[in-house]
């Protein structure tokens, strides 16, 4: 076992492929938004009953999978996991990164971009809203102090472990604050839920720690260093339990609903007869997302195969855009409950399940987001010393049985 | 001699530069004396003109409201200048026309919705920049200016009273002013009210001989809007949520 050296990454004809078409990407993004901002939103799939669309969905998925990311630097400074070390400086890039993602594609989307200066000097401090403005920048300050007493030579352990804390308390502040942009919206009945908080946590754990298993998969293949399968496995297994906590805490959130009558269309809506949305919750969320990928990591003819942790990060990406589908487009879909009791019509789509459907724009726009995450951390990785030269299972201490 | 003629030319100098400032000093209080005034007031000039006394709302009394009519929808978009453009689920409602059948009765009535007009609006409560706010007197508006267009008041509102502008605009009314990308809703047609008139929608509704919609001032007890829903029951819309509505209906 070798001390752990940190290098960053070789220039390399796979690098520059990866760096042209991310940012092809991005191109796109910005093309995109130019497009949107010139016509208005009436070029996209959005309307006055679908406020937030796809983009909004890959925006949450990226801001909910940035403070999970940051989980593996947690186990290390927080809870003492030596194999998590040598991670977990990428862990607090990948963290940045992703939010900067999310938060790029919801700026971008606002039907006043240019305005931006007005969200960054007015306050409204009764707004979720304005107080997520401050977790998220808030975050991306302390985890890159955190970043900063890890990687500082010779700064003592203990400010690391006093920066880890504080970095994990702040996501787990962070992730209350995105899921209860949907949990305080009284008005509508796919929302309006306390479990809105914890239930995006559990969704942090298990997207975050999925993209960091992606993230740290190519990164080591485009360089050609050594990473070791124990230590893989062993990360996968945590996302099974991640996964089993965002399923139980699915299954609560929809069995309350189901006990109280005043919610039992909805509940009928996502979980029998709302086509799209019934599928992306089973088939996406519950199958994909969740017990597939715990079926792949814990049943015994798969659990050792070297292709399982990807495989099933890949599982949960998916299945965790399905969910997060679901909860933005579904609750939306849903009519809005004005008149209990009463069959509503009108012309503004009263009584009726709201249709939506994406446009290239809004897919544009998202999947630049994901482009910029990635970009940026691959840009991390090129100039920091943050990932180390050797991941074998030998290097780290992890063996097949641990 | 020299050292006086320069002495004079320094005083003009500083007399000068004392002018300079004074009259400086002077375009920059005229210049931000309003917005100060305006900002004392409660940051805008609409908030500045509500009168803390008053609280408008409107009584809608559903059995005089004709399934057929929509005179007040047609009224609010010439006031106020927005308009069908054939794409139902992207164009401006700032009031609708609802029709409501009972579950269980079957019985059918018809009624315009629009901004609640709330005492705790929930879109205010959401808003970030502040751009949704509740006058003195309870009008809620939004204030075009620092409005980014994020839509949260929009999920947060339970009445769906509030459009996005989709498109750019063209032949816009300057009774309200519109934006592309901003959030807009039903101002209870405050140029009117702060002019001391009536919003449009109900006086189109009078002039149609039906006058289903009172406006009025629900603190004053001598109101005609007070004294019918005294007299009368009325209920708010989404009662459970607490959120006192400045819109009352009746005969639902």
């Amino acid at each position: 076992m070798e001390r752990t050296i940190y290098r960053e990454l070789k220039t390399t004809p796979q690098l520059w492929q990866a760096a042209i078409l991310l940012g092809a990407f991005i191109a796109a993004m910005l093309a995109s938004v130019v497009y949107v901002e010139h016509h208005g939103h009436i070029v996209t799939g959005m309307n006055n009953q679908i406020v937030w669309g796809l983009p909004h969905v890959f925006a949450i998925f990226l801001i909910v999978a940035a403070s999970g990311a940051l989980n593996v630097a947690s186990m290390a400074s927080v809870f003492g996991k030596t194999h998590c070390k040598p991670v977990a400086r990428l862990s607090g890039v990948l963290a940045v990164a992703l939010l900067a993602g999310g938060l790029a594609v919801l700026v971008l989307d606002l039907g006043r971009p240019d305005r931006l200066i007005v969200a960054m000097t007015r306050y409204n401090f009764s707004s979720i809203f304005a107080w997520n403005i401050f977790l998220y920048t808030g975050f991306m300050g302390v985890v890159i102090a955190y970043l900063f007493t890890q990687m500082a030579r010779g700064a003592p352990t203990r400010y690391v472990r006093h920066m880890g804390m504080l970095a994990f308390l702040w996501r787990l502040a962070l992730t209350t604050g995105t899921g209860s942009i949907f949990g305080w919206l009284v008005a509508r009945p796919g929302y309006d839920a306390a479990i809105m908080a914890p239930l995006f946590i559990a969704m942090s754990f298990s997207f975050g720690l999925a993209v960091f298993i992606l993230v740290l998969t190519v990164l080591f293949r485009l360089d050609g260093r050594p990473l070791g399968e124990a230590l893989m496995r062993r990360f996968a297994r945590l996302l099974a339990i991640f996964c089993a906590v965002v399923l139980y805490f699915t299954a609560v959130q929809h069995m309350t609903n189901l006990y109280a009558a005043e919610h039992g269309g909805f509940e009928r809506f996502t979980l029998l007869e709302g086509g799209v949305y019934t599928w992306a919750f089973w088939l996406g969320q519950v199958v994909i997302g969740g017990l597939l990928p715990m079926l792949l990591i814990w049943h015994p003819a798969t659990a050792g195969a070297s292709s399982t942790p990807v495989l099933t990060s890949i599982l949960v990406v998916l299945g965790g855009l399905a969910q997060i589908y679901v909860i933005v487009i579904g609750g939306q879909a849903y009519p809005l409950q004005i008149f209990p009791g009463y069959e509503v019509s009108s012309s503004f789509s009263d009584g009726v399940v709201n249709a939506y459907a994406p446009r290239w724009p809004e897919l544009l726009l998202g999947l630049g987001g994901v482009a910029i995450a990635l970009f940026a951390t691959g840009l991390g990785a090129k100039v920091l010393r943050i990932l180390p030269t050797n991941l074998s299972d030998a290097n780290i201490g992890t063996n097949s049985g641990s | 001699m020299s050292c006086g003629c320069d002495k004079g030319r320094e005083k003009g100098a500083e007399i000068n530069r004392r002018d300079f400032l004074r009259s400086g000093a002077a375009v920059a209080t005229a210049t931000l004396a309003p917005g100060v005034t305006l900002i004392a007031f409660g940051g805008s000039e609409a908030q500045a003109r509500a009168d803390a006394g008053k609280r408008w709302g409107l009584l809608i009394d559903v059995n005089r409201c004709d399934p057929d009519c929509d005179a007040c929808v047609r009224a609010c978009q010439t006031e106020n200048g927005w308009k069908d453009d054939g794409n139902p689920s992207t164009d401006a409602q700032w009031i609708r026309k609802v029709t409501l059948k009972h579950k269980a009765t079957g019985r059918e009535v018809s009624m315009p919705v629009m901004c609640q007009h709330c005492e705790e609006p929930p879109c205010v409560d959401v808003c970030p920049t502040g751009a949704s706010f509740k006058r003195a007197d309870g009008i809620v508006l939004v204030d075009k200016h620092i409005c980014i267009g994020c839509r949260y008041c929009m999920m947060a509102c339970p009445f769906k009273a509030r459009s996005f502008v989709h498109e750019p605009l063209v032949n816009q009314s300057e009774n309200a002013p519109r934006g592309m990308g901003t959030v807009e809703s039903c101002t209870l047609c405050v140029h009117r009210v702060d002019a001391g008139g009536t919003p449009a929608c109900v006086e189109a509704c009078a002039a149609t001989g039906k006058g289903a919609i009172i406006f009025g001032d629900l603190k004053d007890p001598d109101s005609e809007i007070s004294k019918r829903l005294a007299d009368y029951p009325s209920v708010a819309l989404r009662p459970d949520l607490e959120l006192n509505p400045g819109v009352r209906y009746s005969n639902i």
